[in-house]
């Protein structure tokens, strides 16, 4: 329990390793949403251009 | 010459524009970019007289005093030529401690003490655990030696 | 040289290795940054003025630097695609301006966060570094309600690529604003003159975090270049045959 209290500054240092952590998360899973998006949007045009030939 | 060199011209010579722009523009506002006025200026006399601004500097060693139970407080602070009185009330910062670097936002009081409504700590770039800190301490000795016999290099005008 | 580089910089073959890249930075980031977390919390001594808080620098000083390394991302694949006419060197400056603001997002949190107990204040208006950091910011921001706001990605491109190299100035001020100005933010402790100013103990889990972010920084990159890619490809020959090829192209 004393490594985790940090000296009285455990607020402060696992808040920062926390928001750390939970912003290159959000960024890796909305880099991810991105990606499909837009390749779902060109499939769904490619395959219905496709269809119509 | 080439498009292509004409392009990479324009660029560098953008880039070099704005440099320059924002070189001059930031010597012509020197004084400003200064987070805080160093002591010797103070005691010199170069400080904005109408409004509240930052000194920085060391908090020499033994000048702290406490009132008994208040949160008034009184120390000298140093930057290794001259010294200044420095009154504050309030709370203090965790790395507060004598020999430590701090920053003061106030004014200067009529009697030549300069009156703080806050203080900041300021922490050096050296990292390393307390037994070394404390092995490295004759070091540090030769480095505060200054804070504890006081200056006389300051000429008070 | 140039056989080698006109390949890589060729769209179908730059989404194809990003993809197999991603894994390879990744892995072994994640590993460096899990090591380089475990020692920096609990191995590494305390600081002998800041205590434990001092810890806060495992994750504030890779946050900080890789904001400005993404910034440099941004302004050279600008200044190659603005000299070169090269389309992926603008994909590769708009891929890095999100995660670039996110390093800079927190950079700032985490530096104020560090700066409540032990300086005394979260914020303070005012000081140089504390302020141009804030600007690299607005510049990400600026950078990207610009791309956002022009249809034509040709123009948009342009456009964001003069602003780019416009704030590269803002990065030279973060980096030397604590030695030109008085600052309440302490001096290079990395780039001192001679050598780190930091116990061993301490340092090499801060060289794993830093290595590890740029790592992760590369992998997150290389998914937002394949995506710009993609996108900006979207009517040619090569994403029509990968999208109707059974194996598809995700």
């Amino acid at each position: 329990m004393d490594a985790m209290a940090m000296g009285n500054y455990g607020m402060y240092v696992w808040s920062c390793f926390g928001i750390t952590l939970a912003v290159i998360l959000i960024s890796d899973v909305r880099a991810r949403l991105r990606h499909k998006q837009v390749y779902r949007e060109i499939e769904v045009r490619i395959k219905a251009l496709e269809e119509r030939k | 010459m080439k498009p292509r060199q004409q392009r990479m011209l324009a660029v560098g010579l953008a880039v070099l524009g704005v440099a320059i722009a924002a070189g001059l523009t930031l010597r012509a506002f020197e004084d400003n970019m200064m987070f805080f006025v160093d002591i010797s200026d103070v005691i010199a006399g170069e400080y904005p007289e109408e409004r509240n601004f930052r000194i920085g500097g060391l908090v020499v060693d033994g000048s702290v005093m406490r009132q008994e139970g208040a949160l008034d407080m009184s120390f000298r602070i140093t930057d290794m030529r001259c010294e200044l009185g420095v009154e504050y009330t309030g709370v203090l910062p965790d790395l507060f401690r004598e020999g430590q670097g701090v920053v003061a936002h106030g004014a200067m009081g009529d009697n030549g003490i300069f009156v703080a409504d806050k203080i900041l700590a300021k922490h050096d770039e050296n990292y390393m655990a307390p037994e070394v800190a404390e092995s490295l301490a004759k070091h540090v000795d030769e480095k505060t030696q200054t804070l504890r016999e006081g200056t006389t290099e300051c000429e008070q005008p | 040289m140039w056989k080698w580089f006109h390949k890589l910089a060729s769209p179908p073959h730059f989404y194809r290795l990003a993809a197999t890249l991603i894994p390879w930075l990744a892995v072994p980031g994640l590993m460096l940054i899990a090591y380089g977390a475990y020692a920096g919390l609990f191995v590494a001594p305390e600081d002998y003025q800041q205590g434990d808080a001092f810890r806060i620098i495992y994750v504030h000083v890779p946050s900080a630097y890789l904001s400005m390394m993404a910034y440099m991302f941004m302004a050279f694949g600008g200044a190659i695609g603005l000299i070169w006419r090269m389309k992926l060197a603008h994909a590769v400056g708009a891929a890095a301006a999100p995660i670039g603001a996110a390093f800079t997002f927190l950079a700032l949190v985490t530096g104020s966060i560090w700066g409540r107990p032990m300086w005394g204040t979260w914020w303070e208006w005012g000081d140089p570094r504390l302020t141009s950091e804030l600007i690299l910011l607005f510049l990400y921001f600026g950078y990207m309600a610009l791309r956002s706001s022009i249809d034509d990605t040709a123009k948009a491109d342009k456009a964001s690529a003069v602003l780019a190299l416009v704030g590269v100035v803002n990065v030279v001020i973060v980096h030397y604003s604590v030695e030109w100005w008085s600052s309440l933010h302490q001096g290079q402790t990395l780039f001192k003159e001679g050598g780190p100013a930091m116990d061993a103990s301490m340092l090499y889990p801060l060289l794993a975090m830093i290595l590890g972010f740029t790592l992760v920084f590369g992998a997150l990159l290389a998914r937002r270049i394949r995506t710009e890619v993609l996108y900006r490809e979207r009517r040619t020959r090569w994403v029509r045959e990968m999208i109707l090829s059974p194996e598809g192209g995700k």
